[in-house]
């Protein structure tokens, strides 16, 4: 990772948890958007972890809006910014909530208009914010505290929606390859147009597992075909390195949620719909990746 | 330039002479002449604006959050359900202390749908924070619109202007207008806390009671500045433009027994009422409240005052007669008339007065 720039962005003060990494996540992005942007934020952990007023733990100008409203900020500021010739990167960062459920009527209406920003959604797969509950980002089987008995339904796919609008680019990335994600942010803020980047973020208290083995399960996700990572850029879609080798030869699934308090009770029946559901998922990128679609 | 044109119009128009950097806006009726007008100027290069074709109202409100917090000016207009969809902005956008101007026009809330005036969708927003008129002809929703930015983005103010007209009653009549060439009379808009990436800023982050309190103690203290910037405003207009406006509209007051409040169009059928009864030998006056917040000091010592409510807050009262018994210690006959776009014409609101009960409440067309 020698040509990630050093300069911070978000600094250690951040109140997030031990382990999180939707924060690490943020790191590299503002280091690959660099000093002149504008991240716009829906009230979700990002909202928590900037610290409280006067005090910030962000170097770069954060605009905290409603839950629902991100994607509607986000285009009119990035409007007005473009009126005024200002190349300004304009970067929402939202969680599942904020993205699948409340916000996703905002994220459509901006990408069906065009706008040029980049919307990027951390996926931590509940409601952390207000202590994990259930959202519509949360997998079939999974606890949490509005499921104590494991969600009954499955993961509403999102990027399945956010291609029907035909993006310029959109991509998947995962908390545990920074590298990978740093790149996608990169390459996302050089098109013009609406970018989409979705990003695995597991999350220790939510999903039940010890702070220190946060990269392990990202790695766990993506070497079990739970997660694909690829790009699709003007409709092409590339299988981005990790996970060409994983698809070679995927893990397991119970290798990923196993390790997971949160599936502790999942019965064998819904893995065996979560293992079929990462086959049919991993022939269709493929086949796609292949152009075969 | 003198023309005929819509209240709709003279909204469109005022918001063309005022060239705000962005509009975003979502239709709904009876307010989707002003988008559909803006979206032509803007189209025709009629207009210099960034036309945002949103997919809600709450997003609505969101854009026009997002562009006023670069630094620009940003309108928008909506319509009773549009306007409570945005509810939650609403807040956004006066804690976020951005000038934003909004046209509202007002109608009845459903079930059942319904499309005609009525005032409780704007008097329900009542405590966002936003600086509300109410206009009563085509020419004053011009104005006041016009009038709305110069008094939004005003130094001592900072806080959003939401100008209400009527549906149908005044969104649709047509009446002459006189448009102007406002030059300077609204100064380039300076946000000092606009987003600057030279000068990073935490915006809307957690804050603990102390600061939040403080927070809330400004936007009041703003709004308290605004009565005297509104002034001001109203009067360099007069002065510039030939028209004059107050806080309140009065008419034949000064040695009236018995004065009618009411706002919007139906405040300017009372004056026609005022002058029935005064040809009767009732001493009657007319005092039409323009704005409702912030809500102005009004002279009623020693009168009887009708109100018209246009509006219910249900379990309590009519929202104009009870914010002036909680300020004003006279006699009050409160009248809920007009709901849904229902007609009231002049000599109804003679015979309000006449038949007036102090202390009473009356439901027009339903109580006998
Ligand atoms: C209109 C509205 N409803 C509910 C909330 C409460 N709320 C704040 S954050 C949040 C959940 C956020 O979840 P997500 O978007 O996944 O982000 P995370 O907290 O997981 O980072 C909820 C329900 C709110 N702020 N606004
Ligand atoms: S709850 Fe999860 S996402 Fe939120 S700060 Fe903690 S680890 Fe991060
Ligand atoms: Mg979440």
């Amino acid at each position: 990772m020698a040509n990630i720039p050093k300069e911070e962005y978000i600094f250690k003060t951040t109140s997030a948890c031990a382990g999180c990494s939707s924060s690490l996540c943020l790191r590299h992005i503002l280091k690959a958007a660099g000093p002149d942007s504008v991240l716009v934020v829906p009230a979700c952990c990002t909202s928590v972890i900037q610290g409280i007023y006067p005090n910030t733990a962000f170097n770069i100008p954060v605009y905290n809006v409603a839950f629902a409203a991100a994607a509607a900020v986000a285009s009119g500021m990035s409007t007005a910014l473009r009126a005024a010739g200002r190349k300004t990167n304009v970067i929402c960062y939202a969680g599942d909530g904020g993205t699948v459920d409340i916000g996703i009527q905002a994220l459509s209406g901006a990408f069906e208009r065009g706008t040029d920003f980049l919307y990027i959604c951390y996926d931590n797969e509940a409601y952390s914010n207000t202590g994990m509950q259930r959202s519509g980002g949360t997998p079939l089987g999974a606890a949490t505290t509005t499921t104590p008995g494991g969600k009954t339904e499955g993961k509403k796919d999102l990027d399945l929606i956010v291609e029907a609008h035909d993006p310029p680019y959109m991509a998947t990335a995962c908390s545990a390859y920074p590298l990978d994600l740093y790149k996608k942010v990169q390459k996302a803020l050089s098109i013009e147009g609406p970018k989409f980047i979705h990003i695995l973020a597991p999350c220790p208290p939510g999903w039940r597992y010890p702070a220190d083995k946060t990269v392990e399960m990202g790695k766990l996700a993506v070497r079990t075909g739970m997660w694909i990572l690829y790009e699709r850029e003007h409709g092409q879609l590339t299988i981005s390195g990790p996970s060409k080798n994983a698809m070679r030869k995927p893990l397991p699934i119970e290798e990923y949620i196993g390790k997971q308090g949160r599936f502790k009770n999942i019965d064998p029946r819904s893995i065996a719909i979560l293992r079929q559901q990462v086959e049919h998922h991993m022939a269709r990128i493929a086949r796609e990746a292949e152009g075969i679609c | 330039m003198l023309t005929i044109a819509t209240g709709n119009k003279a909204v469109a128009d005022a918001v063309k002479d005022a060239v705000p950097a962005v509009v975003a806006a979502y239709p709904i009726t009876p307010q989707t002449e002003i988008v559909e007008q803006i979206a032509n100027y803007v189209a025709s290069g009629q207009l210099a604006s960034k036309y945002i074709p949103v997919e809600s109202e709450h997003s609505a409100m969101a854009a026009c959050i997002g562009a006023s917090a670069t630094g620009v000016r940003a309108f928008t207009a909506t319509s009773s359900h549009g306007l409570v969809y945005m509810c939650e902005m609403l807040h956004w956008a006066v804690g976020a202390r951005l000038p934003i101007v909004m046209a509202n026009a007002n109608r009845a809330l459903g079930p059942g749908w319904n499309i005609w005036a009525e005032h409780t969708d704007s008097l329900s927003m009542r405590d966002t924070g936003w600086l509300q008129v109410y206009v009563g002809s085509v020419q004053e929703a011009y104005d006041a619109t016009l009038m709305a930015f110069r008094i939004a983005e005003h130094a001592d103010v900072l806080l959003p202007v939401m100008v209400n007209l009527d549906g149908f009653a005044l969104t649709h009549i047509t009446q002459s207008l006189e448009t102007v060439d406002p030059g300077d009379f609204i100064p380039p808009m300076k946000l000092p806390h606009a987003i600057d990436t030279g000068r990073p800023a935490g915006y809307g982050t957690l804050t603990a009671p102390g600061d939040y309190y403080r927070f809330r103690w400004d936007i009041e203290r703003s709004m308290r500045n605004a009565a005297s910037v509104i002034e001001a405003t109203q009067d360099e207009f007069g002065k510039r433009f030939g028209r004059t406006y107050g806080m309140t509209e009065e008419y034949r007051c000064a040695d009236a027994e018995v004065v009618v409040v009411a706002m919007g169009t139906l405040g300017k059928e009372v004056e026609i009422a005022v002058d029935i009864l005064r040809g009767q030998g009732v001493k009657a006056g007319s005092m039409r409240l323009r704005w409702f917040r912030p809500f102005p000091d009004l002279d009623l010592a020693g009168k009887e005052v009708v109100v018209i409510d246009r509006d219910y807050s249900f379990g309590f009262g009519g929202i104009v007669a009870h914010a002036i018994a909680s300020k004003y210690d006279v006699p009050i006959f409160s009248v809920i008339a007009g709901l849904g776009g229902q007609e009231v014409t002049y000599d109804d609101i003679a015979g309000f007065v006449r038949d007036r009960r102090p202390g009473d409440e009356y439901w027009f067309g339903v109580d006998a």
